[in-house]
């Protein structure tokens, strides 16, 4: 596991270290839809609540709901963005 | 964790995020990449809802799963498309609010699950460590995203006090010690402490960011960012799910990265953006040599000048953002062209709200992307600029930030466009721009304003153009 973590902790940093300041914000934006990734996690504790646990199915249902939203609006936001630096190409 | 077909979506799901953010960070490529990243995220997530078993046992609970995907994906969607051009900045933040809600969340539904499994005093400490970790940073995030969104939307204004940063520290140390003492000694009334921690997260993120000026909300998002991303890589600990930890520490380490960048560019520490409450009630007496006279040009006086100058140059700002007014800013250009007059924009890395806020916004309005220059370059062609055109940039022009060592953005590297022979600046009043602070390049005797909101002061300035 700290092996993964170290891994990817550079991976993160080389693969953007030389980014034009101008994609910064598309950037941003599309690490922040990646970062939805955390839905997963919600969908497990989600399909694993038992029937009768009301509580844990609202606020699972909650998760699931707000990571939805994290990730499908993060990439839609993000492809907007990048939508307009592309015409011009 | 044996090789099966779940494993295998992972793994791509982990690997395009990888390629997926390679490509973000390439102009030619970036769409492509949003779209790789997008199919793994997808990939992984079907995954997860029909390969995904423990102890033998599928998951449950398909209609509510549904339910919440289907929901989630229209809502998201119509948001996304929805918001204005202008707004995306707080668009990312809310977006990444809700990630670390989420985030939060999965700690509070594990921490409950843990609780009722068992007594508080055989609880087992890792995992309670993982979710305490995931619901402060969550919550952080969370709490500091809505500040920030609605810092942004401007429903929420700045605020600041004296003795802020010791509030700040001391509702952190008081956060993780409680944190700590939950872990270490697994108290009877757990549960109590337990949402005592959410509770101070809560306030901690909101005086966290709330002290913070507006112009350097950018940064602030990338860092809360970072944090989700953390946050999310603490639930693949939980669940010893490799897609959640690589993507979630891939995020925290490219959002940590990109904050500092983002700091570079405004030349800045990062300690000085968290600390310096930019605008703030500390820096306001630094604004000492204020006032003096300014002049206005009339519209027609500016459409001459600009007509039977040689140079123009365009410095765009948050002013152009919020009156929408790229197109008609390209249409003057044309119109200028027109008439022989070499046109180029001059983008400050920072100007707007976001890096980047002006070169998307410009490119929205059909601008070639060879006329945007940057700073540096920009630079370098004002000494033989005719006229310098500001349309709604305040702080990336004031000469303070050279001048004066006093000023609260003093060191940041801005455009100078004193050095060409004629400055027009249109702003909608004399108010400070969002430092807070006056500028002298107002009061010098080769500036003019031209009051007024910009796609109006454009479109009424591109009729004179016209008419000459």
């Amino acid at each position: 596991m700290i092996y993964v973590v170290a891994l990817m902790i550079f991976v993160g940093i080389e693969v953007i270290g030389r980014v034009p300041s101008v994609l910064h914000t598309p950037l941003m934006s599309g690490a922040n839809a990646i970062h939805g990734v955390v839905i997963i996690g919600a969908i497990i504790v989600m399909g694993k609540a038992e029937e009768g646990n009301v509580l844990a199915l609202v606020l699972g249902f909650l998760a699931v709901l707000l990571g939805t939203l994290n990730v499908v609006g993060g990439f839609v936001v993000t492809d907007r963005m990048l939508e307009m630096f592309k015409k011009k190409k | 964790m044996e090789l099966n077909l779940l494993v295998l979506c992972y793994l791509i799901g982990s690997i395009t995020f990888i390629v997926g953010l390679k490509m973000l960070s390439n102009p030619a490529s970036a769409r492509n990449g949003n779209m790789v990243a997008a199919v793994g995220m997808l990939i992984a997530i079907l995954g997860t809802i029909f390969l995904y078993e423990e102890n033998g046992q599928k998951l449950g609970n398909y209609a509510w799963i549904f339910a919440a995907l289907i929901i989630g994906s229209i809502a998201g969607t119509l948001m996304a498309k929805r918001v204005q051009m202008t707004a995306m900045p707080e668009m990312v933040s809310l977006f990444n609010g809700m990630g670390g809600a989420c985030a939060a969340l999965i700690s509070v539904i594990e921490f409950r699950h843990l609780v009722h499994a068992s007594d508080a005093a055989s609880i087992d400490q890792t995992s309670l460590l993982i979710i305490m970790l995931g619901l402060i940073i969550g919550t952080v995030s969370f709490a500091g995203s809505m500040i920030a969104w609605g810092k942004l939307n401007g429903s929420i204004k700045d605020f600041a006090f004296k003795g802020q940063h010791i509030i700040n520290i001391v509702l952190l140390l008081m956060t993780l010690l409680l944190a700590g003492h939950i872990i270490i000694n697994r108290p009877e009334q757990i549960e109590l402490f337990f949402y005592a921690v959410v509770a101070l997260a809560l306030v901690y993120g909101i005086f966290f960011v709330l002290p913070i000026g507006g112009a350097d909300m950018p940064v602030v998002i990338s860092l809360l960012n970072s944090f989700t991303g953390v946050a999310a890589a603490c639930g693949g600990f939980l669940y010893d799910n490799k897609v959640m930890l690589t993507g979630g520490i891939l995020v925290g380490a490219a959002g940590t990265l990109l904050t500092i960048l983002m700091c570079k560019a405004m030349n800045r520490s990062l300690q000085n953006v968290l600390i310096g409450s930019f605008g703030g009630g500390t820096t306001a007496g630094s604004s000492s040599p204020t006032g003096g006279t300014y002049k206005e040009v009339t519209l027609s006086d500016a459409a001459v000048v600009m007509s039977y100058a040689n140079k123009v140059m365009i410095v765009p700002g948050y002013g152009l953002a919020v009156a929408q007014a790229q197109h008609v800013c390209h249409e003057l250009e044309k119109a200028l062209e027109a008439k022989g007059v070499e046109v180029k924009y001059a983008i400050h890395p920072v100007a707007g709200r976001m890096p980047g806020h002006m070169n998307v916004l410009l490119a929205e309005a059909d601008v070639s992307y060879e006329k945007l220059l940057e700073m540096e370059q920009a630079n370098e062609e004002f000494k033989n600029t005719d006229v310098v055109l500001i349309l709604g940039a305040n702080d990336v022009v004031n000469p303070a930030a050279k001048s004066d060592p006093s000023s609260p953005i003093y060191g940041m590297p801005i455009l100078e466009v004193e050095e060409a022979k004629h400055v027009i600046v249109n702003k909608r009043s004399m108010k400070p721009g969002y430092a807070g602070i006056e500028n002298q390049l107002f009061f010098q005797p080769k500036t003019s304003m031209l009051f007024g909101d910009a796609k109006k002061a454009l479109q009424d300035l591109l009729a004179e153009v016209r008419n000459l």
